[in-house]
């Protein structure tokens, strides 16, 4: 039982490394973001990867996922989230507050 | 705005009263203001190199870098911060005494006045890059650049104000009361430039957020109302803290409060003997 047990505590970080965090694709355009809706696992740690196909730079900015970053025009960039509890978490581009506007929905 | 009007003021504070004290105890020299002018003027051609670079650091930044880059700026700002409190826990009457000491070797005709530059320009060259970084961090934690500027400005000229003051008559007020409040200040913007720096390392998958979030205060202050800002530029308040963030904001204070506590300890024995 014992040596079980050490064998489980010892396999768990094996197991934090093993799985690559999910990637969740989020396009930015014409100052929106697309989808509005991110859905992901909750309790999961996800790679939103930012696609910016506009030609100025955004901020992707989160008070509720505690995250900022900035994308430049045209590019890629990942920002990783969680693992969060069930919810939602509003997300903005800041910097076209007005129309850029999301959510990640964690279920 | 505010963190970069408290940074300026702080750092400027301390070359302002060196050269407040200097231009006071060097009162009888000739050329005496030639030689501090010039002084300053190195220090801030020097400072402004400084700048120079670390503009252009941040442009090579891309992908992940951005948080590596943000990371590793307050992380270097942190250790600026800790170097710098802990060393005026132990030397700040030491400086004031000593820049006394050598303006007058200079009065006797023992030093070059020379000496006078040279020790303006390091002062201002020292306080001007460390405000050139500060200033950055500030601005790659979503600070405006208009904001830092203002506030760099508000802090400059409050800064050049205590100064002249010193310089005009206040040679006799308790200069170590100005260090132990700024130094408090100080002390709790290099917690909260460590818990920024954690946070980056976390978005950019370095380290793990170990409890994400640890408490939830946004509904009582929100980091958008004006009350959770000014928190927040002054102390690194963060309604929704993780683990890893608060562990590295109470690391930095006991590091650099331990660091200031051991260096202050023999100066009472000192004092007395």
């Amino acid at each position: 039982m014992n040596r079980i047990t050490l064998l489980a505590v010892l396999c768990l970080p094996l197991a934090a490394f093993a799985a690559d965090p999910a990637e969740v694709p989020l396009t930015i355009k014409n100052h929106r973001f697309e989808p509005a809706e991110v859905r992901i696992p909750a309790g999961q740690k996800v790679k939103l990867m930012i696609h910016n196909q506009d030609s100025t730079p955004e901020e992707f900015e989160s008070h509720e996922l505690n995250r900022e970053k900035v994308i430049p025009a045209g590019a890629k960039s990942a920002i990783f989230i969680g693992p969060l509890q069930a919810g939602k978490y509003p997300f903005f581009g800041e910097f076209n507050e007005a129309t850029a506007r999301g959510v990640v929905i964690a279920e | 705005m505010f963190g970069a009007a408290i940074i300026v003021f702080r750092e400027s504070l301390e070359a302002a009263l060196l050269i407040g004290i200097i231009a006071a105890a060097a009162r009888t020299l000739p050329n005496r203001n030639r030689w501090l002018w010039s002084g300053v003027a190195a220090g801030v051609a020097g400072a402004l190199v400084v700048a120079a670079l670390a503009g252009s650091i941040a442009e090579m930044a891309g992908g992940m870098g951005q948080e590596m880059l943000n990371a590793s700026i307050l992380g270097l700002a942190v250790i600026m911060l800790a170097w710098h409190n802990i060393w005026m826990a132990r030397h700040a009457r030491e400086m004031v005494d000593g820049a006394k000491a050598i303006v007058r070797d200079v009065a006797d005709g023992r030093r070059e006045l020379s000496a006078i530059m040279l020790l303006v320009a390091m002062a201002v060259l020292r306080e001007g890059s460390e405000t050139v970084l500060f200033l950055f961090s500030l601005a790659s934690q979503g600070e405006s650049t208009g904001q830092v500027l203002t506030g760099g400005a508000l802090g400059l000229a409050a800064g050049a104000v205590v100064g002249y003051t010193m310089y005009t008559g206040l040679l006799h007020v308790p200069v170590r009361w100005f260090f132990t409040v700024t130094a408090a200040l100080v002390l709790l913007l290099a917690a909260g430039m460590a818990g920024q720096m954690a946070r980056f390392l976390i978005q950019g998958d370095i380290l793990p957020p170990l409890a994400n979030p640890i408490w939830d205060t946004s509904a009582w202050l929100s980091s958008n109302s004006a009350g959770g800002t000014l928190l927040h530029v002054l102390a690194g308040y963060d309604p929704r803290p993780s683990a890893m963030q608060a562990l590295f904001y109470l690391g930095t204070i006991a590091v650099i409060g331990l660091g200031m506590y051991l260096v202050r300890s023999p100066s009472p024995a000192r004092a007395s003997a």
